[in-house]
């Protein structure tokens, strides 16, 4: 996989947190390992989709991506420029490349300032000019995201959860950034203005030629925005692969058993569909599981192997760009390898 | 892409993907809305500028009618105190009626003393309204000590962290161990019996409170989405502290500080009474009338009373003030 147009290139990225106990003296005695290992390519003008239930590590990952947190290990290469490394003013003047669109984005903004002030304030930092031309670059921003002008002189509290989820992008996309980290951005807003911020951000994407990450756990929304998508499990990529390709054939049992879960939208279909349960709950990130960490829940689970053996991330033979860590990924492709059947639930009765 | 490329505008009306909301095409006069329902509505994009937090909580105060009482008591407070030598009939602690004092009796309310004479043959009247002025000056100059005080070195720990912290905090808990009136005894007694050790005194004592209080504003502050956001913009840190997270932590912090001042003007009556107040003679101090009063307790009460009354009401003035202000700047009151 030589592609010299990989805006950014992750290796190895561990992200653990000390667990501190003690009386006087605090011990460090654990680390919860929210992101334990990742890899990743993103090329330039694409997006990538990170899924995964809540607690595997996605938001941490996202926020080590912009040195929001502090990796433990391993290395982030934003067009060649190791991120990881940086420090003081040359990481704050770096960090116009690379900007984040939150989940709640009311309580991404100041409650305090004007929608004027927080627009202005990144440009004041980055490109000092005189405040009449700031001013009109943060209006034009707004009518880019589809705001009036007149917002520039309101408060956050004053808008709805769309329009506030606009002022947030504009305000992440005017500092004109190469890379957007948007975490979980539409999950906070009604479905309907989910479809609006989502035809925004694409909008934005094709105008600015900007790359993508999309963290969500929506994988309706995953599908639609991506161009390629990582399934993460308790701070792995379990299963990485073209869009089209992973939500047609996923081939590791716990990204099958997520796309069991997506209702059809046709009454038949929907009636014979094979849903595959997953029991139990995610593992504790502070002691995960040995051998694979899927074994405790996944309903392919072979004897031994899977929970001896750590599954390396590898590409599936004759399906190139799909990568899966996953000991049986091909025996399950072509049906030798079949899920527990107490696990899978049938055909609705009637 | 350069970045200086000039950006078309966008027009959301024929972008039939992008759907603007209903609320900014009304404003952006995208929807034409009949006649009847604009009117119906108010004229919606009158309403151009925005209401801001502090805005809207003093919008939420003048509603609040507790608010009001507390604001008209603590006016009449610092009216009285600032118009004290046009509203008092007399000069203060003349004892120009000295002759007329026995120490069994005073004479009878008249017209000219309406509240009578005070021990020292001065007019009660006069004492009470110039009383007034000293606790304002103590008691707002030594929570404005206090308030100073305590920021900065709240400020220190909550926007350094680490060993700043460490070190403000555990001295802030040194100061904190102390009783408080004993805190403010020792000042006192350290300094000598003069207005500003007083207002020292009383200063050191609040200071521990205002000082935890914007370190955990601030902390709690600093955990919040915005924070992290005006980092990932590339925000300096300075301007991250100073305006963003010290503004959104002030709140509880004004809230405490007119609450404070009640504790203010009871302390300074406290430390007259417990005699480290003014040693002069000359200043009515309410403690003090307070004290002086005290063996004609039996045959005069309004001369304990009526001190006693003025210090409980501006007290409850500012506690009502204080009150009202937490109520209209706690988010969860909002909306």
């Amino acid at each position: 996989m030589v592609d010299t147009d990989d805006l950014l290139v992750v290796e190895g990225l561990e992200v653990h947190f000390p667990i501190r106990s003690g009386v006087v003296v605090d011990r460090t005695v654990g680390h919860v390992k929210a992101v334990d290992g990742v890899d990743l390519r993103v090329p330039r003008g694409r997006t990538y989709g990170l899924v995964g239930e809540s607690g595997c590590g996605k938001s941490t990952l996202g926020r080590a991506l912009l040195r929001l947190e502090q990796p433990t290990a391993g290395t982030v290469t934003l067009d060649g420029v190791d991120v990881t490394r940086l420090k003081g003013e040359p990481l704050r003047r770096l960090r116009r490349r690379m900007q984040m669109v939150f989940q709640d984005p009311l309580a991404s903004l100041d409650p305090r300032q004007s929608v004027q002030s927080l627009m202005i304030e990144p440009l004041r930092v980055h490109e000092p000019r005189p405040a009449a031309e700031l001013v009109a670059r943060a209006a034009e921003m707004l009518e880019l995201v589809g705001m009036p002008r007149s917002a520039l002189a309101k408060y956050p509290h004053e808008f709805s959860g769309g329009q506030r989820q606009r002022i947030g992008i504009a305000r992440a996309m005017i500092l004109n950034p190469e890379l957007v980290i948007a975490d979980e951005p539409v999950s906070a807003l009604d479905v309907s203005v989910q479809a609006q911020v989502i035809n925004l951000l694409e909008k934005l994407q094709q105008e600015f030629g900007l790359t993508y990450i999309v963290i969500a756990h929506d994988l309706a929304v995953v599908r639609h925005i991506s161009d390629r998508v990582g399934v993460m499990y308790l701070g792995r990529i379990v299963e990485e692969a073209d869009s089209d390709r992973l939500y047609a054939q996923p081939l590791h049992p716990y990204t099958i058993a997520l796309m069991s879960a997506i209702p059809i939208p046709d009454p038949e279909v929907e009636d014979s569909r094979e849903r595959i349960l997953l029991r139990g709950d995610l593992p504790s990130p502070a002691n995960p599981p040995s051998g694979c960490r899927f074994h405790t829940r996944c309903p392919y689970r072979q004897p031994t192997r899977c929970d001896d053996e750590v599954p390396r991330l590898r590409v599936i033979p004759g399906r190139p760009g799909h990568r899966v860590s996953c000991h049986y990924a091909e025996q399950i492709l072509d049906g030798a390898v079949q899920p527990a059947a107490s696990l899978v639930i049938e055909a609705a009765a009637g | 892409m350069s970045p200086d490329e000039p950006r078309p505008p966008a027009s959301g009306a024929t972008d039939t993907d992008l759907v603007p909301d209903i609320a900014v095409a009304t404003a952006a006069g995208l929807i034409q809305r009949p006649p009847l329902l604009v009117e119906a509505m108010g004229d919606v994009a009158a309403d151009e500028e925005g209401t801001s937090l502090w805005k809207g909580a003093l919008q939420r105060l003048i509603r609040n009618p507790s608010a009001i009482i507390g604001a008209a008591i603590v006016a009449a407070f610092v009216l009285v105190a600032i118009f004290a030598p046009v509203l008092a009939p007399y000069e203060p602690a003349g004892s120009q009626w000295i002759r007329e004092i026995t120490p069994y009796s005073l004479p009878p309310f008249s017209p000219e003393h309406p509240l009578g004479l005070d021990p020292f043959g001065s007019d009660l009247v006069t004492q009470l309204i110039f009383g007034a002025r000293q606790s304002l000056i103590i008691g707002v100059v030594s929570t404005l000590l206090g308030l100073v005080g305590g920021a900065i070195l709240g400020g220190l720990a909550g926007g350094f962290g680490g060993w700043v912290d460490l070190v403000v905090m555990r001295l802030v808990d040194i100061l904190l161990s102390i009783p408080s009136l004993l805190l403010a005894v020792s000042v006192a007694a350290v300094m000598g019996r003069q207005p500003l050790a007083i207002m020292l005194a009383i200063a050191a004592a609040q200071v521990p409170v205002f000082a935890r209080l914007l370190r955990g504003s601030m902390l709690a502050e600093s955990r919040k989405d915005y924070v992290l956001a005006s980092v990932s913009l590339g925000l300096r840190r300075r301007t991250i502290t100073m305006s963003h997270v010290l503004p959104n932590s002030l709140g509880p912090v004004l809230v405490q500080a007119t609450l404070s001042l009640a504790t203010a003007i009871i302390e300074v009556a406290a430390l007259s009474y417990l005699g480290l107040g003014d040693p002069d003679p000359a200043v009515a101090e309410w403690g003090r009338m307070l004290v002086k009063a005290q063996d004609r307790l039996q045959s005069a009460p309004h001369l304990t009373l009526l001190p006693g009354l003025c210090i409980a009401i501006t007290a409850l003035g500012f506690t009502l003030l204080g009150e009202a202000l937490r109520e209209a700047l706690d988010p969860k009151s909002r909306r």
